[in-house]
């Protein structure tokens, strides 16, 4: 593991900063901490931060750009002729990955030796044979070309990482030499210092931002991919979900509707049970239970807040679904084929956002002002007026921006719909019978073996697409009413 | 009022609600009785919702422990017998070798039967249905143990999964349908084995400490090498998560500028809380297996993803707990001299610690729990088929975690890894308790009022 060594090998030139700038500020000052403008750590940490920050920075951009450059120099190297019909140069490139680092693997437990592994020149069946032996997944044979290939890639990766490790230490090393010639008794080390940290902290802050443009850049990219092998039109208006299997396309037919629909039913369903319920307990624990109900029964609640997704799918899966079944299948009333359906899934996905509505209403309902209360109750009123006519239409937007949060949350929740909904996409107004959800899809798209550049993979990008945009709308106007109500009363 | 007005004079002086002449003030009129009706109806309405709440809750804990608990224990077969030198030699010389322990044993099972005084009748494919093939381990266990030849040894074979269902009642005489997995004659053979004591239940040590088993063999399936799986990527959560979300709240709660860039950190970290988790794993997806070519399946790209997950959820606390360490004792550092940062990183953060700590386990639970963004970055179950070798390849061989083990048996379309499931979800339950036990006491024992 030679990333690990030179991570290793930086930190230790840091703490020999470190203890180097230290003593070297004291016998500058001639011993006299006195006389040092700041606290002798400080000198230590500013040789230290020198060192490693640098060092460390310039690794991290090294390993994102070093794929890339390897990658265009190795793609060149293939001919066109070598890539056969139906794949493309981003599979070929893979498996050239694969066969390099098979070869790796395969030196590294002794079965082949370093030099067969970068000359061998003849026998191509014979190879892919001995990587096999040596227990490395190789595709069925590997070709000349994809061969040549894997050997430069092994070079290459190689001799980057050589100078990798070459120029990072240097740079630790400079910026350590950097640091001890700095290091005098009237220099402003603190303030370097904090400077630094803050910095670090302000990177740290933005890591928010970097992952929101990660999610969206990750998103867009493949997005635009996808509505390039397949239009976007019959994406956004096609009544049909059927992937074909065979992961080569054509045949496929990808609308969202069918799965917009199942979301939605599945959603509503869901909310039907959560909001009433949570609505209600929500009213009855601020506003009529004592502190020792309270105490008991809002912990109690929350736990189904608690309780992973997972628990709430197998729940869904093995007992809501047979129960239901038992009730309206065939031996009930008739109207359910399957223990997986919209019902089965929006009611389990409803219990899990029963405390979810509940306390968040409940902070909404305690934001009221007491003054409004007791006007009312002055008036005369009884507390269940009170609660109808003066506490619900205060707290209305705030109640609104809770229901719509808890909407954008049933909407992205997945292991409930994949285990509890069915798995076929269809458009019905049946609450009993399976249905399919854009999450669900999503997983199935992306957890089989298609090919990732085929349009049944790159779909399930267009699907979280959809997803990020409808949860993050109504993200953004729950967050607005919420805030916005909350002001009023502060 | 205008009906007061329009009405005769001699009434006027009355309000309209009051109780008609010749009637106790006491006895509530209809209006009182029907407002006093509905508070009635208002309240039940509360009471039960919550108890539709606590009704449901009871339900999933019932379901998982019920279903859970079989999970734990396991049908063994004991049987003691010996093996001279001889029968070993002569074992080992024929052409089917296991069929010749397995001969044995049979003949040990029968003596046993006859001393504890139990007759029924059973052939070799009945004990094979029973226990899978007992030979193999018969052999292995003398060939490794040669000084064990020709004393009286104690075997504690696993029955199959089959005998397992018919012991915990899943598998009856009414539903059983001959197969070559289970004949309704063998149920006989395995009634007469528990009256001998012969057949045993035992604590099911393979489900907490094994790995995942191919599809075809539930009963040695376990959950240790998933569990091991989630504990590298917690490892990595833990570590990266704590001292990014402490060092991001910290600029927000202390040093930023109110700007439009401060505006769209906050603005970002409240909107990352809310997106759906399977948009993380489509970013882990893109990002770090299409993009930076990280290995697939591997614990460390678990734990990335799941760190960008949890980020939010830690600022948020860290934040609230900065803020609840009073003004003053930021003033007094500062008073006496401290920089800044000094004073923060001497005095408020130590202060705030106990509630970062608190919120940082509630988060570690939240992503123990997750599911979804791992199955998109390969994580799923049957790729934990053992434990890793080492540190480093704990965090970067394929492995998977709790809750999508949990998945993979769920989907499997033989009913006896469901009860796996279910005790697979005990698993992640007690984890999760603990996790959340230790995150009250933290906040009891440390969490100060000022």
């Amino acid at each position: 593991m030679p990333l690990f060594w030179l991570i290793l090998i930086v930190l230790a030139v840091a703490t020999v900063g470190y203890v180097l700038g230290r003593s070297r500020a004291l016998a500058s000052a001639g011993g006299e901490r006195r006389k040092l403008h700041s606290l002798p750590s400080y000198y230590g940490a500013n040789v230290a931060m020198k060192a490693a920050v640098p060092a460390f920075l310039l690794m991290i951009v090294w390993l994102l750009a070093q794929p890339f450059y390897i990658d265009n120099s190795i793609s060149g190297m293939i001919p066109d002729s070598a890539i056969s019909e139906g794949s493309s140069r981003g599979l070929v490139m893979a498996e050239v990955r694969r066969a390099a680092r098979g070869l790796d693997n395969a030196v590294a437990m002794g079965e082949i030796t370093d030099d067969f592994a970068r000359n061998a020149r003849a026998d191509f069946n014979d190879i892919t044979a001995r990587l096999k032996e040596a227990g490395q997944i190789v595709t069925s044979e590997i070709t000349q070309p994809v061969m040549r290939a894997a050997q430069r890639f092994r070079i290459l990766d190689a001799t980057a990482s050589l100078i990798m490790a070459i120029a990072v230490l240097l740079v630790a090393v400079i910026g350590a030499l950097w640091g001890l010639r700095e290091t005098k008794a009237d220099f402003w080390a603190r303030n370097t210092v904090e400077g630094g940290v803050k910095a670090l902290l302000i990177g740290a802050a933005s890591i928010a931002i970097l992952t929101t443009i990660g999610i969206v850049l990750s998103l867009v990219f493949n997005t635009i991919e996808f509505f390039r092998l397949y239009p976007a039109i019959d994406f956004f208006t096609g009544l049909t979900w059927s992937p074909s299997f065979s992961g080569r396309g054509g045949s496929s037919e990808l609308g969202i509707i069918p799965l917009l629909w199942g979301t939605f039913y599945i959603s509503i369903v869901a909310l039907a049970v959560a909001v009433p319920v949570g609505l209600f307990a929500a009213i009855y624990l601020s506003e009529y239970a004592g502190p020792r109900v309270r105490a008991v029964a809002k912990p109690l609640l929350e736990v189904l807040a608690g309780i992973p997704t997972i628990v709430y799918g197998l729940f869904a899966l093995l007992t809501v679904g047979p129960l239901l079944l038992s009730v309206f299948g065939d031996e009930g009333i008739g109207i359910m084929q399957a223990g997986t359906a919209v019902m089965t899934a929006g009611l389990v996905m409803g219990i899990m956002l029963i405390p979810f509505v509940s306390s968040l209403s409940d902070d909404i309902i305690n934001a009221v002002p007491q003054a409004m209360r007791d006007g009312s109750y002055g008036l005369g009123a009884t507390k269940s007026e009170t609660v109808k006519q003066v506490i619900l239409p205060a707290a209305l937007p705030g109640i609104v921006g809770a229901i719509l949060l808890a909407a954008s949350r049933a909407i992205g929740e997945t292991m409930i719909v994949v285990l509890g909904a069915g798995a076929a996409a269809r458009l019905s107004l049946n609450p009993f019978e399976a249905m399919t959800t854009v999450t669900a899809k999503i997983v199935s798209q992306l957890t089989g073996d298609a090919d990732f550049a085929s349009p049944e993979a790159l779909v399930a990008f267009a699907l979280g697409m959809t997803l990020f945009v409808v949860t993050l709308g109504l993200n953004i106007v729950a967050l607005y009413i919420v805030r916005k109500y909350r002001e009023q009363y502060d | 009022m205008t009906e007061t007005t329009l009405s005769p004079a001699p009434s006027s002086a009355e309000t309209p609600a009051a109780p008609a002449k010749g009637k106790s003030l006491y006895a509530l009129d209809k209006l009182t009785q029907k407002r006093n009706a509905s508070e009635t109806r208002f309240k039940a309405y509360g009471i039960t919702a919550i108890l539709i709440g606590l009704f449901f809750l009871v339900v999933l804990a019932v379901s998982i422990i019920s279903e859970g608990t079989p999970a734990f224990t396991r049908t063994v077969v004991e049987v003691e017998f010996a093996v001279s030198q001889e029968q070993f030699d002569d074992a080992e010389k024929q052409l089917f070798k296991t069929r010749a322990y397995e001969n044995l044993f049979i003949s040990g099972l029968k003596q046993q039967l006859d001393e504890s005084g139990v007759t029924v009748p059973f052939d070799e494919a009945a004990i094979e249905r029973l226990l899978g093939k007992p030979g193999n381990t018969i052999r292995s266990f003398f060939r490794e143990n040669p000084d064990q030849i020709g004393q009286p040894v104690g075997f504690e074979l696993a029955a199959s999964s089959r005998v397992d269902g018919y012991m915990n009642g899943r598998v009856t005489r009414d539903n059983i349908v001959d197969s070559r997995f289970l004949m309704k004659s063998d149920l006989d053979i395995a009634d007469a084995l528990v009256e001998a004591g012969i057949i045993k239940t035992a604590f099911n040590w393979n489900f907490i400490t094994g790995a995942d088993s191919g599809v075809d063999n539930p009963g040695g399936a376990g959950i240790g090498a998933s569990a091991v799986g989630s504990f590298f990527m917690m490892l990595v959560v833990l570590f990266l998560s704590l001292p990014i979300g402490v060092a991001a709240s910290i600029y927000l709660e202390e040093f930023a500028p109110q700007n439009r860039i401060t505006d769209m950190i906050e603005v970002n970290i409240s909107n990352l809380a809310a997106v759906p988790s399977i948009v993380f794993g489509i970013l882990g997806l893109a990002v770090f297996i299409q993009f930076m070519h990280l290995p697939q399946s591997a614990p460390l790209v678990g734990g990335l993803v799941l760190t960008l997950m949890t980020l939010p959820t830690i600022i948020i606390s860290t934040r609230a707990s900065l803020k609840a360490v009073p003004p003053s004792i930021r003033d007094a550092a500062l008073g006496i001299g401290a920089s800044k940062m000094q004073a923060i990183f001497h005095h408020v953060l130590p202060l705030a610690m106990p509630g970062i700590l608190t919120g940082t386990i509630i988060g570690l639970a939240q992503a123990l729990g997750e599911t979804a963004p791992l199955l998109l970055i390969g994580m799923v179950g049957f790729v934990a088929r053992g434990y890793p070798d080492g540190l480093i390849a704990g965090f970067t061989e394929p492995n998977s975690a709790m809750p999508a083990q949990i998945y993979t048996w769920a989907a499997r379309a033989d009913y006896a890894f469901y009860e796996k499931a279910w005790g697979g979800i005990i698993v992640l339950l007690v984890f999760l308790l603990s996790m959340n036990i230790l995150a009250i006491i933290l906040r009891r024992r440390f969490e100060r009022r000022w």
